[in-house]
């Protein structure tokens, strides 16, 4: 089973766990499956199109899914995702 | 109880200092430390590189792979990932709504106001349940 890593401020959302072993064989069935074992995560990660939050950057292993195949990035039995909430802002 | 974060006065300092150095750009690092309850300890910090592309005077972005190292250090050094820290260069330590847009829950959000040869202010700011920034205490010991 793939791995997710959850990052710190979405933990309360996964009874504080780190890190979730969850079935699928890509990125956007590996996450369905993230949100049916915690489905307070659903809102967290997923925006009311049901599509990936724009804020929200998904890593398989050190590479961003961006520049693999998005989504439909392909998740074998060792793979670790990471969910990555953007870390920025500013005065305006 | 008002949520609050306790933070020494090195550390403190060494974030002012770091919001100066990179004066008139905003400046961006990340705390940890211990969480309990509605207090918060920070027992370190690391400065990061502001990524964004472009004004970096009124904008400030971390890259995911600085991110994810952060949370790796977390589990390692057995900490508690915090917050994030960052300046308004002359401008007030209030979160905008670009910070909002882009914030999380549980994190703490340091800001500094910063001019060219001091800090203003320094105030840290939290998301409540209905999504909108509350400030916290921030206890100098």
């Amino acid at each position: 089973m793939a791995e997710i890593i959850i990052p710190t401020p979405l933990r309360k959302f996964a009874q504080d766990q780190a890190s979730i072993k969850v079935e699928g064989s890509d990125v956007q069935s590996a996450i369905e499956d993230l949100v049916k074992q915690f489905p307070d995560l659903e809102k967290q990660i997923f925006d009311a199109d049901g599509k990936i939050k724009r804020f929200i950057r998904i890593y398989k292993g050190e590479e961003d899914i961006e520049s693999l195949d998005n989504e439909k990035t392909a998740v074998e039995a060792e793979t670790i995702i990471s969910i990555i909430p953007a870390i920025a802002g500013g005065r305006g | 109880m008002k949520k609050q974060v306790i933070v020494d006065q090195e550390t403190l300092a060494s974030m002012h200092r770091h919001a100066l150095s990179d004066f008139p750009n905003e400046c961006v690092g990340f705390f940890f430390g211990e969480a309990n309850g509605e207090s918060k300890r920070i027992k370190e910090y690391t400065p990061l590189e502001n990524s964004k592309e472009g004004d970096q005077r009124r904008r400030f972005e971390v890259h995911p792979k600085d991110y994810m190292a952060a949370e790796k250090y977390a589990v390692e050094s057995d900490q508690k990932f915090l917050g994030v820290y960052h300046s308004h260069p002359e401008h007030p330590a209030e979160p905008s709504v670009h910070d909002l847009a882009q914030a999380v829950p549980f994190f703490s959000y340091i800001i500094a106001s910063v001019s060219e040869t001091k800090v203003q202010n320094t105030r840290s700011w939290q998301l409540n349940d209905q999504n909108e920034f509350e400030e916290e205490d921030i206890i100098n010991e």
